[in-house]
């Protein structure tokens, strides 16, 4: 924390809630957060890096300690999805599973990484505002559910046909009387708008929440030692808290997603 | 909270990184599993095989030895039968070959006894005729009495 402003825990808030900002343009919308970018595709990579090392070396004989794993967690991931979608799920859903899962998990476990420290570290780099949590940056949970969406109504029009697709907006879930084509085309919007609004909201809210419970946590170090000691004892116990709530929503992100995409593969 | 384009940014990371999944990670992996489940299904579907082959030999086998059994018992049945019957056979033959034997030997015997008489009545012939003749000397002339003296031979 060699922050050159005066130390209160409104300022302390805030430089470990501003993104690094850069610009690709003129108006507000052309920034983007340097910190959120770097960290997700470095993670993106090293993940997905070494999913695809292990993978390159798979052997259908007797799988290493290494590949053993690998194929734990992705075959754990394709009984979720065997589970909710029927359907060839090798060709997409359940790789798109296994993105989501692994990358969110990735984005999510470093809230885990002790703030102040990293901080500090960033500030070595000469890093003032460095956010390291990509999930606590609403573009990026917005950006993963917009992508589903998207990819739900691609698949809605690819597997019904864009006559089908409308047909289901109109006429479905109430029933074909045109007296109830209003009724329906709103359910479903409310549908459409509701589905990524939680989709994104609940892990954003989620792991947010997380990193600001960190930073009131830490705080309790301005109180002296026994405050330190006291922060160091609930923070210990927010973090290994904090393990099960970034699976669950890594979990629960991937979940929806498989719900979202195979819901579009049926019709009704 | 601003919404900015972070979002588009990382909406196009993210589809990168799931055509990399897709692509890349999950079918070799998917493809290693597959082939490694045919070949432990293949392995056990052998085993139940060898099992059920196994088996099948036993029993198999049970019912040669059963049968080398029987026959055994058979064969055995029919040694002493036809011992039996050999040795039958061989009695009747030595009964039919000591009656013939005996039948000959009986025939040799009337035989002998038959010449020795013949010989017998040829020497009391010749004595006879030669008694006769020392009795009768001159008056009998062997040439002359041929016919009555083998008359007289076959009458004695």
């Amino acid at each position: 924390m060699a922050s050159s402003v005066e130390l209160t825990p409104t300022s302390y808030m805030n430089h470990h809630l501003t993104n690094l900002t850069g610009s690709l343009g003129d108006g507000p919308f052309w920034t983007v957060h340097i910190d959120t970018m770097v960290m997700s595709v470095l993670l993106g990579i090293i993940s997905f890096g070494f999913l695809w090392w292990v993978v390159r070396g798979a052997t259908s004989g007797v799988p290493s300690k290494r590949q053993a794993f690998i194929e734990l967690s992705i075959e754990f991931i394709d009984d979720q999805v065997k589970s909710t979608f029927h359907g060839d799920r090798h060709a997409f859903v359940a790789p798109a599973a296994l993105t989501v899962f692994v990358w969110v998990l990735m984005m999510n476990a470093m809230d885990l990484l002790p703030i102040d420290i990293m901080a500090g570290f960033y500030e070595l780099l000469g890093l003032h505002n460095w956010r390291s949590v990509p999930t606590t940056d609403i573009n990026t949970t917005f950006a993963l559910a917009l992508s589903v969406w998207l990819l739900m109504i691609f698949f809605n029009i690819k597997v019904k046909g864009l006559d089908g697709w409308i047909h289901e907006l109109v006429c479905t879930p109430f029933g074909k009387n045109p007296l109830l084509w209003p009724v329906n085309i709103l359910f479903n919007l409310v549908e459409y708008v509701s589905k990524p609004l939680s989709h994104s909201l609940r892990l954003y809210g989620n792991i947010y929440a997380g990193e600001i419970i960190f930073l009131l946590i830490g705080m309790w170090a301005a109180t002296g030692l026994a405050g330190t000691l006291f922060g160091t004892l609930l923070g210990a116990g927010w973090a290994i808290f904090h393990i099960l709530i970034i699976t669950l929503q890594a979990f629960i992100f991937m979940m929806l997603t498989v719900v979202y995409l195979s819901m579009a593969h049926e019709s009704h | 909270m601003n919404i900015n384009f972070t979002l588009f940014s990382q909406a196009m990371a993210f589809a990168i990184f799931i055509w990399f999944t897709v692509k890349f990670v999950w079918p070799p992996l998917m493809r290693a599993i597959e082939s490694r489940q045919k070949t432990i299904a293949d392995g056990l579907a052998a085993g139940e095989r060898g099992r059920h082959e196994l088996e099948l030999a036993s029993h198999r086998s049970a019912d040669v030895v059963r049968e080398a059994k029987q026959r055994a018992t058979d064969i055995i049945a029919q040694a002493e039968k036809r011992a039996s019957q050999i040795i039958e056979e061989a009695k009747v033959a030595a009964k039919d070959e000591g009656s013939r034997i005996l039948v000959g030997a009986k025939a040799e015997v009337e035989q002998e006894v038959f010449r020795a008489r013949e010989a017998l009545r040829q020497q009391v012939a010749d004595l006879a005729v030669a008694g006769a003749s020392k009795i009768l000397r001159r008056e009998v002339d062997s040439r002359t009495h041929a016919d009555l003296l083998t008359s007289l031979k076959a009458e004695l």
